[in-house]
């Protein structure tokens, strides 16, 4: 069986609900994060399937800037959580929810 | 053959992206972690069957390398105890689940509305199919770099504007983990 475009979107769409349900369900601001890097790598799946089915490299180079964007949100955003438990000891969002500091 | 290694490797994706959110045996984010650089290097796998090689080895090299020793460098640093397991919002869980389901099978129903019938057309536009011939013969990688520097059609002010966002953030991590602000 040759895998076409629609199988290619199917995966990336299970491993966007996958993250999705992460970002929803898990309590932990770490695993919260990697299922936010989930749903930017199931994004890239889709981009890439469709260049490819469509002879159109476009995909490809937006696919080039998301992993270059997404670099930077991570060294951000663990920075950030980093600071975070310097101030509060936790990263259970639970414990999070006052805007206060 | 092709038909195959995608199976092991959406499989394999699909599995461990799953251990990373839920997994029975551990809540360990070293564990979420570890799976989480399975699922990259099975969707670099999937990169390499839809021919996209040199987006294949940045994904290794940027996520299995670089991104994901950065989280288990966090991990490590905040020394996460267990914590006393909380219980779980049972009803939340369940409307979590249910809501994702959804999403889920409504966009799994307008795959199959789209794609369902008629096999595939490829009947690619002219101009594209050209394209397509290019990347077959120069080899994906050398195509890419054409389709990003070109100097009509190219990308090079987005090129150039994301090295800025590039040093944005390395400041800005500089500035966050300061020991004190201000």
């Amino acid at each position: 069986m040759e895998p076409t475009l629609s199988h290619y979107l199917l995966v990336s769409g299970a491993l966007f609900a996958i993250g999705l349900l992460g970002v929803i369900v898990r309590r932990n601001l770490l695993i919260i994060y990697m299922s936010l890097e989930l749903m930017l790598n199931a994004a890239n799946v889709a981009l890439v399937a469709m260049s490819r089915f469509n002879g159109n490299l476009d995909g490809q180079v937006m696919v080039f800037f998301i992993i270059t964007v997404a670099a930077a949100e991570v060294s951000v955003g663990l920075a950030l959580i980093v600071a975070l438990y310097r101030k509060r000891q936790t990263t259970d969002v639970a414990d999070l929810a006052t805007m206060k500091l | 053959m092709e038909g195959t290694l995608f199976n092991i490797f959406a499989g394999l994706a699909v599995l461990s992206a799953l251990l990373v959110v839920a997994n029975p045996l551990s809540r360990n984010p070293v564990t979420s972690a570890l799976f989480l650089v399975t699922t990259m290097i099975s969707i670099s796998g999937l990169f390499v069957l839809l021919g996209a090689y040199f987006l294949a080895a940045v994904q290794i090299l940027v996520y299995a390398g670089a991104v994901m020793v950065l989280f288990l460098f966090v991990v490590m640093l905040l020394d996460l105890r267990e914590a006393a397991r909380r219980k779980l919002n049972l009803v939340s869980l369940a409307m979590g689940i249910l809501a994702v389901g959804a999403l889920f099978l409504v966009y799994k129903s307008s795959l199959e509305s789209t794609y369902g019938e008629a096999p595939q057309q490829h009947e690619v536009a002219e101009e594209d199919q050209t394209e397509a011939k290019l990347v077959k013969a120069v080899g994906s990688t050398r195509a890419l770099g054409q389709a990003l520097f070109s100097k009509d059609k190219g990308f090079l002010l987005p090129f150039e504007i994301v090295s800025v966002l590039l040093l944005v953030a390395m400041v800005g991590v500089i500035l966050l983990s300061r020991k004190e602000p201000g």
